[in-house]
């Protein structure tokens, strides 16, 4: 930004980095992402694979799964979200810390999935709070959560923590039942229902 | 000799000071740089999602409290007597003495909370 990209390489070149604060701080965020413990259905799996060791996600420091919103950086929606599970994702959602990310891993996840004509599951979690990455594959391999897990550290990169924080809302409003399912069927501001054709 | 005595809780003060440190400074940074924006959902408090119901002030019967008190002398007895029981035969005539010595102690508190109606309860 403030330092010319041609100067900072010759810079680099003699030893000496320079950086912005920004990029210092997010090059610290990306590399310590902490996940949110808690898996929904067989996505979770693989997600387990994810963490163990032959595919380790300790080598992108996002190993320790933390039990409490409270000190997580990352949700990641790892399976079906039924209609009785949607109220209690998006209260969890709300308790993390600023700022956080949302992972949508599989195809029910970020669509229903299979279930998606089904009655009691939800159509996407991105209909009450913000997606940051969705990863496809019914479940997605754990390579395929490594990748968006990348994703997710380029996206991170990409904005100030300032920016980042004032893009999302502090807290997103939790569906209650109604007489049908959900209410309200999906946030408006986070989702826009497919126009009929 | 007593210069090197005090230069060892000096290890122990410096040890201190820096563990207190470590532990205060990100709580104070993080006071600072921190992003804040509190909602009433988020100041909720954390219940694996559910919505918390009912009051957290729960009182119990008193009565539990002196069955488990109870419990756990009981409890350390066993854990006296299993070790006792592999090594008596070796030890003698004294070492069963004291056993029965130390149960009779336990026997008479037994007496005594049975006296004041613990074991009944209302």
């Amino acid at each position: 930004m403030g330092v010319d990209e041609g100067l900072k390489s010759e810079l680099q070149k003699q030893g000496v980095y320079v950086t912005t604060w920004d990029q210092l701080v997010n090059w610290g965020r990306s590399n310590s992402i902490w996940p949110l413990q808690f898996g929904l259905a067989c996505c979770a799996i693989e997600m387990i694979a994810t963490a163990a060791s032959r595919y380790d996600i300790a080598r992108f420091g996002s190993e320790i799964f933390r039990a409490s919103p409270r000190q997580a950086d990352l949700m990641i929606v790892a399976g079906t979200v039924t209609k009785k599970m949607a109220p209690q994702v998006v209260r969890l959602y709300n308790q993390m810390a600023e700022p956080k990310y949302v992972i949508s891993m599989g195809a029910c996840a970020t669509s229903g999935g299979p279930f998606h004509t089904g009655y009691n599951v939800l159509k996407g979690i991105d209909r009450y709070i913000p997606v940051d990455v969705y990863i496809p594959g019914c479940p997605p391999t754990p390579q395929g959560l490594l990748e968006g897990l990348m994703r997710l550290q380029e996206r991170i990169k990409s904005r100030s923590m300032g920016q980042e924080v004032g893009a999302k809302q502090a807290a997103y409003p939790v569906p209650a039942f109604g007489a049908s399912g959900l209410e309200p069927r999906y946030t408006p501001g986070v989702f826009q229902p497919r126009k009929p054709w | 000799m007593s210069d090197l005595y005090f230069q060892h809780y000096l290890f122990i003060g410096v040890l201190t000071a820096v563990a207190v440190a470590f532990g205060v400074a990100p709580l104070i940074l993080a006071r600072f740089i921190a992003p804040r924006r509190p909602a009433p959902s988020k100041q909720a408090p954390y219940e694996c999602g559910i919505e918390s119901a009912g009051d957290p002030w729960v009182q119990f019967r008193v009565q539990y409290y002196l069955y488990a008190l109870l419990f756990v002398i009981f409890d350390v007895e066993v854990v006296f007597i299993y070790p006792w029981a592999l090594v008596w035969k070796g030890l003698g005539p004294v070492v069963l003495a004291e056993m029965a010595l130390f149960l009779a102690i336990l026997g008479v508190a037994l007496a005594y909370a049975w006296k004041k109606g613990v074991l009944e309860w209302e």
